[in-house]
């Protein structure tokens, strides 16, 4: 009987979505947060408090501003408001000051900038066609993409109870994706140039916007074969993408040009002095690569290869970034990670470039390229596999192997955050939410795409039912073990060495799909 | 389901609840015939609290209504007799180890029942004077006049025997005259409602006693249910504050209502017809002429009602009592809630007083 009420309810459905998801984020807020929200509140007073020329200055606190200034205007404009809750919070020598009306307008500040991203799922939402109208909203594609996306456990897990302000930057991105889908380029365009002022992160997936915007904009037309014609660029075209892009990164960092203090803002938005990995491993290529490292040292230990002497005693999982080196593996730099994740990225690009096929080939390629970023960066935080599992949804209601894909990338993904949340009163919650969201997505996908062959073989599922097991050990039963006390990092270790296989494995069978789909194309038009 | 799992009263008040499921269970064992398995249920809910005690009078007239209607003679006393063994036999296996001898059983039933501390020594008390905060007849009476002064504690626990009787009579003989599944379940309601106003020695949580049930028959009038249910948490108010549940409390109460909103749409089910209220209207017809805009001066009542229980919520929480007047807020949600639910018990039982002169007229017809 709800069902049917709601079918009758038209697009009320989706209201009743966005209430609840905004309901269950207000009863988190006195949940656990992690000194990303002291971070956050560091950042309000010295926005408040301190002049333009002292903001990428300060280092009072040990949370110095390390966001494009963007953010720091917006975190500006929050602290006006911040004052009539509590003005003791925009003291900077305040640190980890957190009095109830601190936690509560923080809290509320999110679900209440969750506003854009509620929008912008929306507008995506008006995107997706599905190839069959269902009758049951249910099993519409677009009742599924929006409870995956507004219910996204990640998400919801990393903003409401970690503490952060993702939630609106996903928004910004998931709009102007859905304005290239509506072909209105010159807005996708302002739009994530105005996000990479606010986030640098999302750099990861730039290559796929200019390549798009280039190929499909700058060049007006296609020959007949769907190669480019090369008359059909549009000078006009470029400028103006040029002018918004300039326009928005003059606005940001104009300012500190002037001051002369372009240098300093660089060196604090990317901090290269951290190490390989953060001290619980990313689930990408370089976990295992460490992984590998450690089994073969001890492996060497035991055989006498090496000399136990000479190993040194960094240990990598250690609570703070330090740089480290391999023992038996080339040590990794910076660069090299650079030189990985340029490789990685070009077969997508040249895709992307080649062979066109309007917003579903851009988007396949934002999300390799997001991908491949996770899998070789440099300082890579587990959050960022939320850069890859956001826009895949968007693909994985339209057709049986993303939706296959989108499955097992989301599940180890969601499960490699798990070590966020350490504390005892989250543990049922992010249990109870991550099976909620999981048993989801599995039976709403699997009904959407009941007529074709099954999303997942029989290894994917088996790999996936592991988790259960894993989970178990590494929250119940190793506390008990008295290994605890010599090994502690073992958990962490297992997370995010079994979810690097299965994030792996995702960014693998996509490769092969999108490369694979492109070649059959072309074997079509010839 | 999904209305009854919201319910911020189960959801905030977190208690061993055990006795409302097998209260539960007897429910659904008798809505399926299934006499004796639901008298097992509910004796055991019996034994694990004795505030299933509400729920005993509805049980008990149910059932003995459905013995008279097989006849008393043959089918009739067959299952009288199979069910008072199946309640003497529950009761026997509970009480076992307690039966070595008397003076056990009887001191077993003192802490039980403590008539000794008077009509309200039970509910929260802060310093003198005292004003009781609690949604229960007495103690609103006691804000105006002080009944401890005038009669003493025996004539008080009579007193409040009396009138609790006297408020179960009419839905009790209904019942036993004429059993139905849809009666019972309303009397559920208003004879656990009387007890809670009437009775002493009551606590807050006990109206979840009464919600409970409420819950079963929200599918039937889903906009008084609902009133009654947001009615219901409101009540808990000072408790929930002391816990520090304001939060919690805000949320599930929006949300439940947006559900029920959402789900069953209630502000277009308030007419005469919805709330059940048909076969009173007719009656009335002659006597009264302003039932024509009855739906939209219950939807109004209703508004003012929720716009009252929010700002005295908002009050509670954010502003100060005066120093005269300490406990002015708890005084007035408890005096307030009561209000509300001496009106519900007031159409509980009509409801169920004039449900089977339609039926039965309806069967004339047909």
């Amino acid at each position: 009987s709800a069902g049917r009420a709601m079918a009758a309810g038209g697009r009320s459905w989706f209201r009743a979505l966005a209430l609840g998801v905004s309901f269950l984020k207000c009863l988190l807020i006195p949940a656990y947060y992690s000194t990303d929200f002291e971070v956050h509140r560091n950042w309000l007073a010295i926005t408040h408090n301190l002049p333009l020329s002292q903001w990428y200055y300060e280092a009072t606190s040990e949370w110095t501003l390390d966001y494009p200034p963007f953010f720091a205007w917006f975190e500006y404009a929050l602290s006006h408001v911040a004052k009539y809750f509590d003005p003791k919070m925009l003291v900077i020598e305040n640190l980890n000051y957190t009095s109830r009306a601190t936690v509560f307008f923080q809290r509320f500040s999110v679900i209440f900038t969750d506003i854009l991203f509620i929008y912008a799922v929306r507008e995506c939402c008006r995107c997706v066609n599905g190839k069959r109208a269902a009758k049951d909203v249910l099993e519409k594609p677009t009742f599924i993409l929006a409870v995956l996306l507004l219910w996204n456990f990640g998400l919801l897990i990393v903003d409401h109870i970690h503490f952060q302000y993702n939630g609106f930057l996903f928004g910004l991105m998931l709009l102007s994706v859905a304005r290239l889908c509506q072909k209105r380029y010159l807005e996708g365009a302002l739009l994530f140039a105005v996000l990479l002022h606010f986030k640098h992160i999302y750099v990861y997936v730039a290559p796929a916007y200019g390549i798009y915007l280039l190929r499909s904009y700058c060049f007006t037309a296609n020959n007949a074969d769907g190669s480019l014609k090369w008359r059909s660029f549009s000078f006009l075209h470029v400028t103006l993408l040029g002018l918004i892009v300039c326009l928005v990164s003059a606005l940001s960092m104009g300012p500190f040009i002037v001051l002369g203090q372009l240098p300093q803002v660089i060196s604090r938005l990317f901090p290269f002095k951290r190490g390989l990995c953060h001290a619980y491993w990313a689930p990408n290529f370089w976990a295992l690569y460490n992984a590998m490292d450690k089994a073969l040292t001890i492996f060497g230990v035991k055989c006498n290869f090496l000399d136990p002497t000479k190993i040194p005693k960094a240990s990598m999982t250690g609570g703070l970034v330090q740089e480290f080196q391999h023992t038996v593996l080339p040590s990794v730099t910076p660069l090299a990670t650079l030189i990985c994740t340029f490789i990685s990225i070009l077969p997508s690009v040249f895709c992307l470039w080649f062979k066109p096929q309007g917003p579903r080939g851009f988007l396949q390629c934002l999300v390799l390229c997001a991908l491949s970023s996770f899998m070789f960066g440099w300082h890579v935080h587990e959050k960022a596999i939320l850069l890859a599992i956001l826009p895949l949804s968007l693909l994985s209601v339209q057709r049986a192997k993303d939706a296959g894909i989108y499955l097992i990338l989301t599940t180890t993904g969601h499960f490699s955050l798990f070590p966020l949340l350490f504390t005892p009163p989250e543990l049922p919650i992010k249990i109870l939410l991550m099976l909620l969201f999981t048993v989801y997505s599995f039976s709403s996908l699997k009904s959407l795409f009941r007529r074709e062959r099954p999303l997942l073989n029989w290894l994917e599922t088996i790999y996936l039912i592991q988790l259960v097991p894993l989970e178990i050990f590494c929250e119940i039963i190793f506390p008990l073990t008295p290994w605890k006390q010599h090994f502690p990092f073992v958990p962490l270790l297992l997370t995010s060495v079994y979810c690097a296989l299965g994030v792996t494995y995702a960014w693998v069978k996509l490769y092969i799909s999108v490369l694979t789909e492109r070649i059959s194309v072309r074997q079509k038009a010839e | 389901a999904l209305c009854i799992l919201l319910y911020p009263g189960l959801i905030l008040i977190d208690h061993g609840h055990f006795h409302l499921g097998f209260a539960l269970w007897g429910v659904l064992c008798l809505s399926y015939d299934w006499d004796l398995l639901g008298s097992v249920a509910f004796c055991l809910a019996l034994n694990y609290k004795q505030m299933e005690l509400y729920h005993s009078l509805s049980f008990f007239c149910y059932l003995l209504g459905k013995c008279f209607k097989k006849g008393l003679k043959g089918k009739g006393l067959v299952l009288l007799t199979k069910i008072a063994g199946t309640v003497v036999v529950s009761f026997a296996v509970c009480w076992l180890p307690f039966c070595t001898d008397m003076e056990q059983i009887m001191q077993v039933l003192r802490r039980l029942f403590p008539i000794d501390r008077g009509l309200f020594e039970a509910c929260m008390f802060s310093s003198p004077p005292p004003y009781c905060k609690l949604a229960n007849i007495w103690c609103s009476l006691s804000v105006l006049i002080k009944i401890k002064n005038i009669v003493s504690p025996q004539t008080q626990l009579k007193l409040s025997f009396v009138v609790t009787f006297l408020s179960l009579l009419p839905t009790c003989i209904k019942l036993t005259v004429q059993p139905s599944l849809r009666g019972f379940k309303f009397a559920l309601v208003s004879c656990a409602l009387s007890f809670f106003l009437f009775s002493f020695q009551v606590h807050e949580k006990s109206i979840l006693l009464v919600s409970v049930p409420v819950c079963l028959i929200i599918n039937e009038i889903p906009f008084m249910a609902t009133w009654f249910l947001l009615v219901s948490t409101f009540s808990m108010l000072p408790l929930l504050l002391k816990d520090g549940l304001l939060l919690a409390y805000a949320v599930t109460m929006l949300a439940f209502l947006s559900v029920c909103v959402a789900s069953f749409s209630i502000f277009e089910k308030t007419s005469a017809e919805d709330l059940q209220l048909k076969p009173f209207s007719l009656s009335l017809k002659g006597y009264v002429s302003w039932f024509k805009s009855f739906p939209k001066i219950v939807r109004s009542l209703f508004l003012l009602s929720l716009t009252l229980m929010g700002v005295l919520s908002l009050m509670s929480a954010a502003v100060h009592p005066p120093q005269r007047l300490p406990d002015l807020f708890p005084v007035s949600v408890s005096i307030i809630s009561c209000l509300h639910f001496l009106l519900f018990l007031v159409y509980f039982n009509v409801v169920i007083l004039w449900d089977s002169k339609n039926s039965r007229s309806q069967k004339k017809i047909s």
